[in-house]
């Protein structure tokens, strides 16, 4: 099937432009990564001096404040990343293009999903030094479960960003959505990340991580579907 | 004619209810184990059941918004007004759901909450349907109706996992009562009691459903003539 086959590669084609538009843009304004960085920063201090922990305590509340670092961090540049687009009426232009939401979502969320990264890589060994951490179970699990906790709340982050932005108190509205909505994957990120840490025998079946996963797909799919209802909401 | 409906209906509705109410705390017996406290069954059960019918039509609505609001926009409102009715008596349903549990939780386990998986993803469900009709409070127009009909599809996934919860995981909520397996299942009489709350509670819930409609039809009438006259200019 020669056509559809050159309708899927210019649909990653799409996908591909803006990303690499995103990226550039961050590339030259550092505005995302920055802010984000520095905000989580913030809270992991204050976590730290607002609890004071011992070393095992701190093994049991790390996967918590890492994961709720970010998500504070992550919800002010994803409203960013869609505010960016209202200036110049950037997203009446997308709106009219006609190529595909989804591709544009994709994009967003790839972009994103970097972002966050990025910022968590840098805040990891920041973390085990604040908090003393000697893992005592399998580390290199963490390799797959934070990039699948960090792929739900940017996901879902980057859909709601859209839908919050549309309305009158547009900041404000991101976190009430989004919060409920991230809920199930914060609580299996961070019992798995409690389990990682303090080695216990709580999960031998790698349950959460199994949730986990299945969370990213469901909601991943409902995303995609909808988006373009979202962005032609009028 | 809407009005000798109405009456009738409360007319059967009140006496339902006091009905419900006797079979509950005086014709059922009282539980061997749990003693008195166990009544509560009687109310819980039954909400949390009719809080699944209620957020099921505002997802069938939405749905149905979502298909109609280009084709037939006229449609698409009335489906809208059973959206809302649907999230706001659903919200009512599940607090009492979210209120009778503690009250039976502390004197049976000892607390009043615990995060286990069946309570944590009533409580996302209820969060869920309150940020639904935050939306519906922040964003202006017909776009509301649309990004709040999306929303409301995250609702709805939600749900099924709520209902699976405590048949996948072990939970410290109770196991199912109903279709549970094979020592589930009520004594004849407690089934009664059961079966009666469920009808006194579901025809109240639809009675109030139904008047919510109504009144949010003649909100939509009133804005549609608002936005007419200022269209014609007076």
């Amino acid at each position: 099937m020669p056509q559809a086959d050159s309708k899927g590669s210019n649909w990653l084609k799409v996908v591909w432009s803006h990303l690499r538009k995103d990226l550039r843009i961050e590339w030259r304004s550092r505005e995302a990564i920055n802010s984000m960085l520095f905000f989580a920063l913030l809270v992991v201090v204050l976590f730290s001096i607002a609890f004071d922990p011992t070393a095992d305590t701190s093994r049991e509340i790390a996967g918590g404040v890492l994961c709720v670092a970010t998500l504070f961090a992550s919800v002010s540049a994803l409203n960013q990343a869609w505010a960016r687009e209202i200036r110049h009426q950037v997203l009446d232009a997308l709106r009219m293009t006609p190529s595909s939401g989804a591709a544009l979502f994709l994009a967003k969320v790839l972009a994103n999903f970097f972002f966050v990264s990025i910022v968590q890589l840098v805040l990891g060994p920041i973390f085990f030094i604040f908090f003393n951490l000697h893992p005592l179970g399998d580390v290199w699990l963490l390799i797959l479960v934070i990039p699948l906790g960090t792929w739900a709340l940017v996901a879902n982050g980057t859909f709601f960003a859209a839908l919050s932005i549309r309305s009158r108190n547009r900041e404000l509205l991101l976190p009430l959505i989004l919060f409920p909505i991230f809920l199930p994957a914060l609580l299996a990120m961070v019992l798995s990340v409690k389990t990682i840490l303090t080695g216990d025998d709580s999960d031998p079946n790698l349950l959460w991580i199994k949730v986990l996963g299945g969370y990213d797909i469901i909601f991943t799919t409902v995303c995609l579907l909808l988006f373009d209802t979202v962005l032609q909401a009028e | 004619m809407k009005k000798l409906l109405f009456v009738l209906a409360v007319l059967v509705t009140l006496p339902l209810m006091g009905w419900g109410f006797y079979q509950a705390m005086y014709a059922a017996p009282t539980e061997a184990t749990m003693g008195e406290i166990q009544r509560v069954f009687y109310y819980h059960v039954p909400n949390a059941m009719l809080s699944y019918l209620f957020f099921s039509i505002n997802f069938v609505a939405s749905l149905l918004y979502l298909a109609w609001r280009r084709s037939q926009p006229a449609r698409a409102l009335a489906a809208d007004a059973w959206a809302l009715a649907g999230a706001e008596v659903g919200v009512v349903f599940c607090t009492v759901v979210l209120v009778t549990g503690p009250i039976w939780a502390k004197p049976v386990w000892g607390i009043w909450w615990t995060w286990d998986a069946r309570i944590t993803t009533t409580l996302v469900l209820w969060l869920i349907y309150v940020s639904y009709l935050l939306v519906r409070r922040f964003a202006e127009g017909a776009q509301m109706h649309t990004l709040a009909a999306v929303l409301s599809v995250f609702g709805a996934v939600d749900m099924p996992i709520n209902y699976l919860a405590n048949r996948i995981w072990r939970t410290q909520h109770p196991s199912p009562v109903f279709f549970g397996g094979e020592d589930s299942g009520l004594e004849s009489h407690m089934l009664a009691a059961f079966g009666w709350n469920v009808l006194a509670w579901g025809v109240w819930g639809l009675l109030v459903l139904a008047i919510r409609v109504t009144v949010e039809r003649r909100q939509q009438e009133i804005d549609g003539a608002e936005a007419a006259a200022a269209l014609a200019g007076d």
